[in-house]
């Protein structure tokens, strides 16, 4: 079960780069969470570059996306060149997929995550959340609606 | 579960759109004139045009990944410019007929090719007006949960399935079916 609305959201420190870590807590405002199964896959690819396209949109209300899957921080690195990805992504790798578990969206069965978004308000609470089946690129309408309501 | 994306802005007036005003197939494009698939679907759209003639009715609407496509906003503010001159479609064909070369040469003789008015359309997106309605549509995108390049909302909902023809033409003819 993916978290619910209104729980405390899991700290974290997760490496955004090979030698750089990125903890919840360092960000003000709102935090959008976007766990996707793996780098390279062609739904993920196309849901980040959603995300990416549209990431001035969520800037302009003060919030900040972060990516998370499994994939370790060298395989992030060429993914997020190559994508353009315009926003952080993390690595949920050491020991993995314990982030993923936190927020209860690990799937066990194949050991990547759900594809599922979180929107993180200013007091560390989960404000909205979405799990989308995996093969479903769910669009950022959800979450940018979610972080307008809480300004 | 999510919830079906609904199209955040209804076709209206101001959109580019071709078949008749009141096809019972209301099909809006999101696309993205430098994106490969996009490019692939375009000869798909026309050949569904063709099966479904009077019953549908076909709507553009620019979703440019700038990041990932460097010249999607140009060719995007080129053709809103052209629009501007009522030649809208026949860029919007060249476009994607020409997608390999978007550079801002090849822009311009398109602009030429089609019969518009070079210095006009180039006026135009230097007083700003199609960058703000490429804008406008971009956001709209976002707003309805456009998830790539192409997407397509039949009737002010978002279709998932595969837009190759055969699957789509399927989907076109339930829907028309149950209308």
């Amino acid at each position: 079960m993916a978290l619910e609305t209104g729980v405390v959201a899991p700290e974290f420190g997760l490496l955004a780069t090979p030698d750089q870590k990125v903890a919840l807590s360092e960000f003000d405002g709102p935090v959008v969470l976007i766990f996707y199964p793996a780098d390279w896959s062609p739904v993920c690819s196309d849901e980040l570059s959603v995300f990416s396209a549209a990431s001035r949109l969520f800037h302009a209300r003060g919030a900040q996306l972060l990516g998370i899957s499994v994939d370790g921080p060298w395989c992030h690195e060429v993914f997020k060149e190559q994508r353009k990805v315009a926003f952080p992504l993390l690595a949920d790798c050491n020991p993995k997929g314990e982030v993923a578990k936190a927020y209860g969206v690990y799937r066990e069965d194949d050991g990547t995550s759900e594809r599922a978004l979180f929107v993180i308000d200013r007091d560390g609470k989960v404000a909205w959340s979405e799990v989308s089946p995996v093969g479903v690129n769910p669009g950022a309408d959800g979450a940018l609606r979610a972080v307008e309501a809480l300004s | 579960m999510s919830e079906r994306a609904l199209l955040s802005i209804p076709v209206g007036p101001e959109d580019h759109s071709r078949g008749p005003l009141d096809a019972k197939l209301t099909v809006v494009e999101y696309g993205d004139y430098q994106c490969p698939y996009c490019g692939q679907a375009y000869p798909i759209v026309e050949k569904l045009m063709t099966t479904f003639a009077d019953s549908m009715r076909l709507v553009f609407r620019n979703l440019p990944l700038a990041d990932v496509h460097p010249h999607a906003e140009a060719a995007a503010e080129v053709a809103e410019a052209v629009g501007l001159q009522g030649k809208f479609w026949e860029i919007h064909d060249t476009l994607f007929e020409n997608q390999r070369d978007l550079s801002a040469a090849a822009l311009l003789r398109y602009v030429a090719d089609v019969g518009a008015d070079v210095k006009e359309a180039t006026k135009e997106i230097a007083d700003g007006g199609p960058r703000q309605r490429v804008e406008a549509d971009f956001e709209s995108a976002i707003r309805s949960g456009a998830n790539g390049t192409p997407t397509f909302f039949v009737n002010g909902v978002r279709y998932d399935g595969s837009w190759q023809y055969e699957p789509f033409a399927e989907y076109l003819t339930q829907v028309l079916d149950g209308s």
